[in-house]
């Protein structure tokens, strides 16, 4: 299996966590698995990305229009990274922005909106998620990570087995986060799984 | 064997293990800072770990283990090796007797760095072997090899990883339980181990003869290689050989050479190719080291081959390469079709601008605050330095009118003084970077009479580069507790007569603090002590109320980015907001509260 995987998002996001996982469950899959993190000043606020290569691959970096997947936390940060985006590929894109503080200082009207039409404009296969409303009921946006993850192996397009990201749950995250976590990723598992049934 | 997936720092740790490595040193920078952290997971004891003060410390430390013969790495970012150019220069004429490997990480881009500088550069210049892993699995095994050469030719070794290799990650097998090397322990011997002018001499004229058959020994090195045929060739090191081969694949209608080490040149290698080849593309970052090898060989053996890359227009003079860079270039070097395979983007709407910015709760953003209001209206130079405080020169705090390299604004404050008496100079430095080479400028302060306000942003830790401890945390790398190296000890005993701490989260007090300083000659210095909100708990959250007037004073004095504006009133992020209540004391009608950390 050869599946790129492009995550982007904001510093503190929490896509580090959900490159690991998808990683992780690869090579439990008995995957060959190489794969990029922007760590150091970026973290602080900026635009990130995890490059995650499954399968035969030279560059920990994934070329441009190769990626099957974007799994971006953040719409303006799916468009930036569009150009890694293969032509029939999917993205599954959080609609709630992160602004800036340079636009709090000088709003400049970046809602998001704007991003997630041209998206839709751009490619036949996004799916639209709401950090929001998918993480009202665990009390904080910080599970918008492993539940965008669940929306991603839902959605069948990831390769991965819903168990071994389990697995890999279970044995990555911290007990006392462990059973909200299981739960975003059981709620994004239905939101993806919605989306392939249709 | 066993199998981890791991970044490339971490392969270069494991690696260093595998070769039986007794003693690591190092100072925290981006992209190096993990190979410390992760021998020091592995450690059980046998290896000495330590995050040095300095660079320079770092290196003297390892020679000192090298000289007895043990194997020694000491690890550091691309600018720290300009730290311990020093002892680096020397030592290279002075030679080890254990396996001595300085890693010294670039950073092409730069993407947290100050300079695009090229280590190839510096292992010619101190005329030492340098290594250019492409890859973290050929790290881990290349950092073997380089503490054999480093034995081999009794001299340090340079390993030098791009960002892109230190934080790939992949899977490596690795050596089960790695035993760290016996060595003898130093034998004194005065006329190896003193540098003097005349040894100096005797062995600049070894190493000279020396390097040209490390060269040749490199032309048979497994990671140098040559691959496929025709009249056409590239070379490429470092990352940019992950890149190419990701185009090239196994393509063979091509001369590929990787150039794994790229000084002493592994001329042996690469003349057959040249002698063959009628144009030849080099693909690397940073400087145009191979491409220059190229031109000098090419114009020794007087061959008809033609050289491309930096100085020919056909590679980036600055910045990173990627792999659809590589691709781009050497699919017009080789006339290929180019691929259509991207989403045509043309019509990209503009995207918002991140600048990093520190972090929501961020005690530095509220020192910096107290600092310039408790200066309004009055003449001031803020000079900053290297770590998460040098964001605070971001809009609206504006308060890092200089920022040059670790320990500067200390020195650089007393240089604006010295030209202008009326205004008040400031320097900000953290605690890490204090150590590590803010010292010697306050003494440089009080020995020469300048006036100026030392800043220090306490918040016990190195926070920029991932949160290594330091002299001031009271623990080290080898997990011991030790006495806290006191830094208002250490000012005093420079002879600073008057030094203040002080919560900045206080603000009221923190101003009057600053204020009452300025009005006082010599050198000041003030603690803002209170500790990076990445690593203690937030203990609170604010929140704003209907009484909100929608002025954005919030917004536009402090820029904490846990707070937005939407319809016309501010708004707090509960899940960036830590509670650290500076934008409470800012808000002029009083519409935020909760629970505060006072
Ligand atoms: S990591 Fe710590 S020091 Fe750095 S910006 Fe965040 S709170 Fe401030
Ligand atoms: S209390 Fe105010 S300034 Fe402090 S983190 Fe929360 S929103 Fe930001």
């Amino acid at each position: 299996m050869n599946k790129d995987i492009l995550l982007c998002g904001v510093g503190g996001q929490g896509t580090v966590l959900a490159s690991k996982l998808i990683a992780s469950a690869a090579m439990l899959g008995g995957e060959r698995v190489h794969s990029a993190e922007t760590i150091g000043m970026a973290q602080r606020g900026g635009s990130v990305t995890s490059h995650v290569r499954i399968g035969e691959a030279y560059s920990p970096l994934i070329p441009f229009g190769s990626a099957d997947m974007i799994m971006a936390f953040e719409p303006a940060e799916a468009v930036r990274n569009l150009c890694y985006l293969k032509k029939d590929g999917i993205v599954i894109v959080n609609s709630v922005p992160v602004k800036p503080v340079t636009e709090s200082l000088h709003d400049t009207g970046y809602d998001g909106t704007e991003m997630i039409s041209y998206l839709r404009k751009k490619c036949s296969n996004v799916i639209v998620v709401s950090a929001e409303e998918i993480c009202e009921e665990f009390g904080s946006s910080k599970f918008f990570n492993v539940a965008i993850l669940g929306v991603a192996v839902g959605s069948g397009k990831t390769g991965l087995s819903a168990e071994n990201v389990m697995v890999e749950i279970e044995s990555k995250i911290p007990e006392r986060f462990r059973e909200l976590n299981k739960k975003a990723f059981i709620k994004g598992m239905e939101i993806g799984e919605g989306y392939e049934a249709k | 064997m066993r199998k981890e997936y791991v970044m490339g720092n971490s392969a270069i740790a494991l690696g260093a293990l595998a070769a039986g490595v007794n003693l690591v040193s190092g100072y925290p920078g981006t992209p190096s800072s993990e190979i410390i952290e992760t021998v020091g997971k592995y450690n059980n004891g046998s290896v000495h770990l330590e995050w040095s003060v300095n660079e320079k410390a770092a290196m003297e430390v390892a020679a000192g283990a090298a000289y007895a013969g043990a194997r020694a790495m000491v690890t550091m970012k691309q600018v720290g090796l300009n730290v311990a150019s020093d002892p680096l220069m020397s030592l290279a004429y002075v030679g080890v007797k254990g396996g001595m490997v300085i890693v010294s990480a670039d950073d092409p881009g730069p993407i947290s760095s100050q300079t695009e500088q090229d280590t190839r550069m510096f292992a010619e210049f101190a005329r030492i072997p340098v290594f250019d892993p492409s890859s973290p699995e050929e790290a881990y095994i290349m950092i073997q090899d380089a503490f054999e050469y480093s034995e081999k030719y009794h001299t340090p070794v340079l390993f030098r990883p791009t960002t892109r290799v230190c934080h790939a990650y992949a899977s490596i097998e690795c050596e089960e339980n790695p035993q760290p090397k016996r060595y003898e322990g130093f034998v004194k011997d005065s006329k190896k181990w003193v540098i003097f002018p005349k040894l100096s001499f005797m062995n600049h004229e070894m190493i000279e003869k020396r390097n040209p058959q490390i060269g040749n020994d490199f032309s048979k090195y497994k990671f140098n290689t040559v691959t496929g045929s025709g009249k056409k060739a590239v070379f490429a090191s470092g990352i940019s050989y992950a890149y190419v081969k990701e185009y090239l694949k196994d393509r063979q209608d091509v001369m590929l050479c990787r150039i794994a080490t790229p000084y002493p040149f592994p001329e042996k290698l690469v003349l057959p190719v040249l002698e063959k080849a009628e144009e030849v593309l080099c693909v690397e970052e940073l400087s145009p080291y191979v491409e220059t090898h190229l031109q000098r060989i090419a114009g020794v053996h007087k061959l008809p081959v033609k050289v491309f890359g930096k100085s020919t227009g056909h590679g980036k003079l600055s910045g990173e390469n990627s792999a659809d860079y590589a691709a781009k270039i050497v699919g017009e070097f080789l006339g290929d079709k180019p691929s259509e395979d991207q989403i045509e983007l043309s019509d990209m709407p503009q995207l918002p601008i991140r600048p990093p910015v520190l972090c929501a709760g961020c005690p530095h953003r509220a020192s910096f605050y107290a600092v310039k209001k408790a200066m309004a209206g009055r003449k001031a130079y803020f000079c900053g330095d290297i770590g998460c405080y040098t964001l605070g020169n971001a809009m609206p705090l504006d308060m890092t009118d200089t920022c040059l390299c670790m320990g500067a604004g200390i020195t650089m404050a007393q240089g604006l003084y010295h030209t202008d008496h009326d205004a008040v100079s400031f320097a900000f430095v953290g605690d890490s970077t204090f150590f590590a080479s803010g010292m010697t400028g306050v003494v440089n302060a009080v020995y020469n009479e300048a006036d100026m306000i030392l800043c220090v942003l306490d918040n016990s830790t190195t926070a920029m580069t991932g949160h290594q401890p330091h002299p001031g945390t009271g623990r080290n790398m080898m997990g011991d507790i030790i006495e806290k190296v006191d830094i208002i000890k250490i000012l005093e005993g420079i002879g600073v007569k008057k030094i203040e701490v002080v919560d900045p989260f206080e603000l009221d007090k923190a101003v009057a603090v600053v204020k009452e300083c300025a009005e006082i000659k010599g050198v000041k210095a003030i603690i803002f002590k209170s500790p990076c909100i990445a690593i203690t708990k937030p203990s609170g959250k604010m929140n704003i109320s209907e009484k909100c007037i929608g002025c954005k004073k919030c917004i536009k004095e402090i820029g904490c980015p846990a707070i937005t504006f939407r319809d016309g009133k501010a708004e707090i992020d509960k899940s960036l907001c830590t509670g650290c209540g500076l934008c409470s004391s800012v808000c002029p009608v009083n519409a935020i509260g909760g629970d505060c950390n006072e």
